[in-house]
């Protein structure tokens, strides 16, 4: 029997990263994993949980539990930070005891960040791309931290025909994103941003590649604005790559 | 910082940093940092993670019987010779050192660096009382020349160059102050040492109180925390009720992971035990002791599960070190005596959500700091907690919202708990959004995104995956079209309905 992913595609992912989830198809695809697509999906909650309405982040996490509780197999998506907030906050928001408790705990222990899924449930490293390539890596904080996945992503990289992994100083520092942190205030979040852009510039990499959209909206923003000839990439899209 | 702030408006202050402070706090941070990683190395990160569960425990299990420590502590320190006092907020904490202050005539007064009587403003409340004080930390001392508060819990000078205080040397005590570290020093020692010798009251915060022995614990690196409470005749002490361990086992723990996450060493140059009065007249030490146990909020900051763990906290100021938001804006843009992610957490809690709402938003959640600090504290979780009190309220505090962000947020919880709004929604920004798009990004949206684009260009929306996916399929397709010819009716619609609107509004005119 094939293997299933579900796709959790995201809201940053689906309005931002078309080209990265279709690469993730295909990546998924040519590993033999089934991929489906559960209709219905919106966002998990955490732009609500985050800003301080967590009662507010309920209804989207109830029609995310709604939605893939029906499904089986892996949920897999390409972002740290939503499967942290879905594997360490769901089971805080609906109550223990509440049959919405025992769908999340069930959907919990299947969700996973794509790296993580490619590295630690299907122990693939090697997804026979291509990219020849100057790449840098920075370590996105959910996906790092709240994760705990320090080397999977960059396994995957290094297993990347041609490609060529050159360090980044303070690689585990924020970029300032942080969602709402950087509207509330963009000009600390501009400071942290400029930090790691002048770090991306100094690495001498073609690429910086990071696992979450939120980290390289706001990194490729600031490279743009820069007019940096440097592109920030999501993981799944050099993985893509042949 | 002496007065206790009503508002703190974060976002105003970060604008107003002076452009040189980040490379400054920069380079102080990255240095111990550096030599904490070095003494973390030695130890091994194994025993350096059990280290750090070991004193969580410890804490935590103080925090959960902070009344029988406190009471043992009581009973200790009066064994001892010492005598109690207990503050339930700043005011009463001030008006005991006063009352005390007046009792013994007390003229000058000497302190011992002290975050809690900053929180208090104990300074402002002598002086104005008539009773001169001088700090006697290096770095308090001129802090308190500069006429501002600290800007790191350690470290209080950090955002001053060895130039910035030459200038205020010279400028403040008239004297030809050369920027050498040195001789700066020189200059200040001359100062304190008359300071210490005439002085009448010694005023000390704490480290550590040990429960078991009614012992109060410094840790200092210049020696002037011992002359301070060796050698007037009056010491007093003001320390949170936070600050007591059970027993001098629980202290050990807590004393190894202290200088080395503080600082990076091992040890501080000096750890003093002080155990009430001297006892006979033959022996060094103030003929009194006075502990004065300060509330002024912390047993209304137990009363929350999650947020309770912000009193596990020993001051070590590596949460500062490590954070890229500090690291960026400086203690000062805090608004308050704490800073950084312990300030985000404590200081919000201490002066409420009215005074300090913005706090537990000033940090990107990156969780540098969690994994850093000694005593685990969960910071972006205790942070997201606060959060959820400013905006929602719960059983401690009222919420304060903005009634347009409360809206806000409401209508964005309406579009994503209801997929058929959701995906009209993304599909029409592809539209909407054409006459801001330039190059692919759209570098000015209105305003409240204009925030985002102040920073730089937002992405152009461009949801097409579903599509893609479903058209991969028959029975997909089939289901495309059916969505696509639900959108189109949906758009219809909403453009007839502006139509019909639009000309009402004509007829009306006319």
């Amino acid at each position: 029997m094939s293997v299933r992913a579900q796709l959790f595609i995201t809201c940053l992912g689906e309005n931002f990263f078309s080209d990265t989830l279709k690469g993730m198809v295909r990546v998924l695809e040519r590993l033999g994993v089934q991929c489906e697509m559960p209709e219905g999906q919106t966002c998990c909650g955490q732009p609500f949980f985050n800003s301080g309405f967590q009662n507010g982040a309920l209804a989207p996490a109830r029609q995310f539990i709604r939605v893939f509780g029906k499904t089986d197999g892996y949920i897999v998506a390409p972002s740290g930070s939503c499967v942290d907030f879905v594997r360490h906050h769901y089971l805080q928001l609906f109550p223990t005891g509440t049959p919405e408790h025992a769908r999340a705990k069930e959907i919990v222990a299947r969700t996973f960040e794509f790296s993580e899924f490619l590295v630690n449930v299907l122990k693939v490293e090697d997804v026979g791309a291509v990219f020849p390539h100057k790449v840098t890596y920075h370590a996105s904080c959910h996906l790092l931290r709240g994760l705990g996945l320090r080397e999977e992503p960059k396994q995957l990289l290094r297993a990347v025909k041609g490609l060529e992994l050159v360090p980044l100083n303070e690689e585990e520092t924020c970029c300032g994103f942080g969602g709402v942190f950087s509207v509330v205030y963009p000009e600390v979040s501009q400071a942290m941003m400029q930090t790691k852009v002048n770090n991306i510039q100094a690495s001498g990499a073609e690429y910086v590649v990071a696992g979450d959209p939120g980290c390289l909206m706001n990194i490729a923003g600031g490279l743009h604005k820069m007019h940096s000839p440097i592109r920030a990439l999501h993981l799944i899209s050099v993985l893509a790559a042949q | 910082m002496n007065e206790i702030p009503t508002h703190i408006d974060f976002r105003t202050n970060v604008q107003h940093v002076p452009p040189h402070i980040p490379a400054s706090i920069r380079k102080a941070t990255t240095k111990f940092l550096g030599t904490r990683q070095a003494v973390v190395d030695v130890l091994g990160d194994e025993r350096w993670q059990a280290l750090r569960q070991a004193a969580h425990d410890i804490r935590l299990h103080t925090l959960q019987h902070l009344d029988h420590y406190l009471t043992r502590l009581e009973e200790q320190v009066h064994a001892a010779g010492g005598v109690v006092h207990w503050a339930r907020d700043a005011a009463e904490a001030n008006q005991i050192v006063l009352d005390l202050a007046h009792e013994h005539q007390v003229k000058r007064a000497v302190k011992v660096k002290s975050m809690a009587t900053e929180e208090i403003g104990l300074n402002h409340a002598l002086q104005a009382d008539g009773i001169s004080v001088m700090e006697t930390d290096l770095a308090e001392f001129i802090i308190q020349l500069a006429g501002v508060g600290p800007s790191h819990i350690i470290v209080p000078a950090i955002h001053l160059t060895k130039e910035d205080i030459a200038q205020l040397f010279t400028r403040k005590l008239g004297v030809d102050a050369p920027p050498d570290p040195l001789k700066l020093c020189e200059i200040a020692r001359t100062r304190l040492r008359e300071a210490f010798l005439s002085a009448d009251l010694g005023i000390s915060g704490a480290n550590f109180l040990v429960a078991e022995t009614g012992t109060l614990v410094i840790v200092t690196n210049e020696g002037n925390g011992r002359m301070c409470t060796t050698m007037p005749p009056l010491h007093i002490a003001v320390v949170g009720i936070d600050k007591v361990v059970p027993d001098l086992e629980s202290l050990s723990v807590l004393l190894k992971l202290l200088p080395r996450s503080a600082t990076g060493q091992k040890m501080s140059a000096y750890t003093s035990f002080i155990t009430g009065p001297r006892r006979s007249e033959g022996e060094g030490g103030p003929k009194e002791f006075h502990l004065v146990l300060l509330d002024n909020g912390r047993t209304r900051i137990l009363q929350d599960d999650v947020t309770r763990e912000t009193l596990l906290c020993i001051r070590c100021g590596v949460c500062l070190n490590v954070c890229p938001v500090y690291n960026n804006v400086g203690g000062h843009a805090y608004g308050f005596a704490y800073s950084g992610p312990i300030g985000a957490m404590l200081s919000t809690q201490l002066l409420g959500m009215r005074a300090a709402a913005d706090l537990p938003f000033a940090s990107s959640l990156c969780g540098a700091c969690a994994e850093y600090c000694p005593v685990k504290i969960p910071v972006p979780e205790i942070l997201l907690r606060l959060r959820r009190r400013a905006m929602e309220g719960d059983a401690l505090e009222r919420a304060v919202a903005p009634a347009a962000i409360t809206s806000g947020a409401r209508l964005g919880t309406l579009a994503f708990s209801h997929p058929w709004l959701y995906e009209f929604g993304t599909q029409m920004l592809k539209y909407v959004q054409a006459p801001l798009l330039k190059n692919g990004w759209l570098p000015n949206l209105p305003p409240p995104a204009n925030r985002w684009t102040l920073a730089r260009p937002f992405p152009a929306f461009g949801a097409d995956f579903r599509a893609w996916f479903r058209n991969r399929t028959p029975q997909g397709r089939a289901r495309e079209q059916q969505r696509k010819f639900g959108i189109g009716v949906i758009a219809a619609g909403i453009v007839a309905l502006a139509a019909f609107l639009l000309a009402r509004r004509k007829k009306d005119e006319r």
